[in-house]
């Protein structure tokens, strides 16, 4: 009687923890890992928006040179791109991945690259006015590289508002929710970049070309 | 009102289903033009090409991947439908997946007809060679004067020229992508295989009898148990177990005749213009 005892007692535990070393890895089935891997996700795009941002940040020194050695009687035009980009990267509006969800963070540093858009749309613009400048190799190179990093910024936005979308829905909805309610409780949403100023953040010079449209 | 009519009557899943395909039909929309299928490497939708440019295209395409790994599509399309150009390029370069995975080796050259556009989307992994202000010249230099001129095929057979001898410039880089992509998934070495599998069961399973025969072996003595016809002294040595299972998969990468993108993917490279 009491050896049968003692021997239960004994096996019990082990079969328990064996049970549940065998079910630990069963626990990404029940939903654990969705949570961090939408944040990871979510936050490695964010990494590649603020690079692409870096990028065309690079590219204006050169390009402000390039046109000054044309058209240096656009002082204002000029400035206000160099006061823009100043602006743009100064440290303190910069948004590292973990102040995400800090909305205020977020919408200076969007408001500040939104400035340097604005800027170097009217930059451009006022180019039209220098045939010289705009056949010359050097600025031809950076306005194609221009195009091409705002063409990056654009995708790279799209991906992180769509990886921004699935980690804040996984937050909110049905089994992930208990996740983030019993285990990630400081996980908060991200914010995300707002539709209006997608749209207003790519410029577009129409010569009234398009066909059949 | 589509849903009000129906609703009273039907059942709950009947309801669901409605309003299923109501939110359907009003989402739609977000998505401007349909992708277009991948047919081969020159997809033609727009009728663009004559059949001869075809079929040169396609052999030669296939030509450059055998060599580099490369991927390049050339397509035509009739009609964005209101998209940006830039937008369905990279939308359209990652449902077809074009280049290797890993290498994102792909270039896409796209050309909508009525919207008098096209483009030159690159992928990640080529951006350093052929860089956005190549595909500009290509477009500004090649395309865009043939087009002019009304000579499509041409244009686009001249623009496939110039990427290639682009990417060819590129030698010793394009030889070393080429050699990894080809010897990387195909065979799995057996040797290696067996190495780890004999060094997995000798590891592990001296912790696996430790563990399982208290729990499923009888006792015979204090740390001694017998599980499957073995005495197993823990903390000690003596039973020993010498299965070693070689499983046997085996990686399938099927080359048949049709062509499908390789996994790769862009970040939006390349340049744009129009004619």
């Amino acid at each position: 009687m009491t050896a049968t005892d003692h021997v239960t007692a004994v096996r019990l535990p082990r079969l328990g923890v064996l049970v549940l070393l065998l079910l630990a890895p069963l626990l990404s089935g029940c939903g654990f890992n969705t949570i961090p891997t939408a944040e990871e996700k979510a936050k490695a795009a964010w990494s590649e928006v603020l690079n692409q941002y870096q990028r065309r940040a690079d590219l204006i020194p050169n390009l402000v040179e390039t046109v000054k050695g044309y058209a240096a009687q656009e002082r204002e035009v000029l400035e206000a791109v160099v006061e823009a980009r100043a602006k743009a990267t100064q440290p303190q509006i910069q948004v590292t991945p973990e102040q995400l969800s800090d909305p205020v963070a977020f919408k200076a540093f969007q408001e500040g690259q939104a400035g340097l858009t604005g800027a170097l749309s009217r930059l451009l613009a006022v180019v039209e006015n220098y045939p010289d400048l705009k056949s010359n190799q050097n600025f031809l190179a950076l306005q194609a590289q221009l195009e091409g990093t705002e063409n990056r910024i654009a995708v790279a936005r799209r991906d992180y508002i769509e990886a921004v979308r699935v980690y804040n829905t996984s937050l909110r909805t049905f089994p992930s929710l208990l996740w983030a309610k019993f285990w990630f409780t400081s996980n908060e949403p991200f914010a995300n970049f707002t539709v209006a100023e997608d749209k207003m953040d790519v410029p577009k010079v129409d010569f009234g070309t398009k066909q059949g449209g | 009102m589509m849903l009000a009519v129906g609703s009273r009557s039907m059942g709950a899943c009947a309801r669901l289903l409605s309003a299923l395909v109501f939110l359907a039909v009003a989402f739609a929309p977000a998505v401007a033009a349909d992708l277009l299928p991948l047919t081969g490497r020159v997809v033609d939708q727009a009728g663009m090409i004559d059949a001869a440019t075809k079929a040169l295209l396609t052999a030669k395409l296939e030509a450059f991947e055998q060599k580099s790994s490369d991927q390049i599509v050339v397509a035509t399309m009739n009609s964005l439908d209101g998209d940006s150009i830039e937008d369905f390029a990279n939308r359209q370069f990652r449902a077809w997946g074009l280049g290797q995975a890993g290498e994102n080796n792909g270039i896409l050259l796209l050309v909508a007809k009525d919207d008098r556009k096209m483009r030159i989307e690159v992928g990640y992994g080529l951006e350093g060679t052929l860089t956005d202000l190549h595909s500009k010249l290509i477009i500004e230099n090649t395309m865009v004067p043939a087009f002019r001129a009304g000579d499509f095929s041409g244009g686009i057979s001249r623009a496939v020229d110039d990427i290639i001898l682009v990417l060819e410039g590129n030698a010793a880089e394009l030889e070393a992508r080429a050699e990894r992509n080809q010897e990387a998934p195909e065979q799995i070495d057996w040797a290696v295989v067996l190495f780890i599998v004999v060094w997995a069961t000798l590891f592990f399973g001296g912790f696996l009898m430790a563990i399982l025969a208290p729990i499923f072996g009888k006792k015979l003595g204090p740390n001694r148990y017998r599980w499957l016809g073995m005495d197993i002294t823990i903390g000690g040595s003596s039973g020993r177990s010498g299965s070693s299972g070689s499983s046997g998969w085996s990686s399938g990468s099927s080359s048949g005749g049709g062509f499908s993108g390789g996994g790769g993917s862009s970040g939006g490279g390349g340049a744009s213009g129009g004619w």
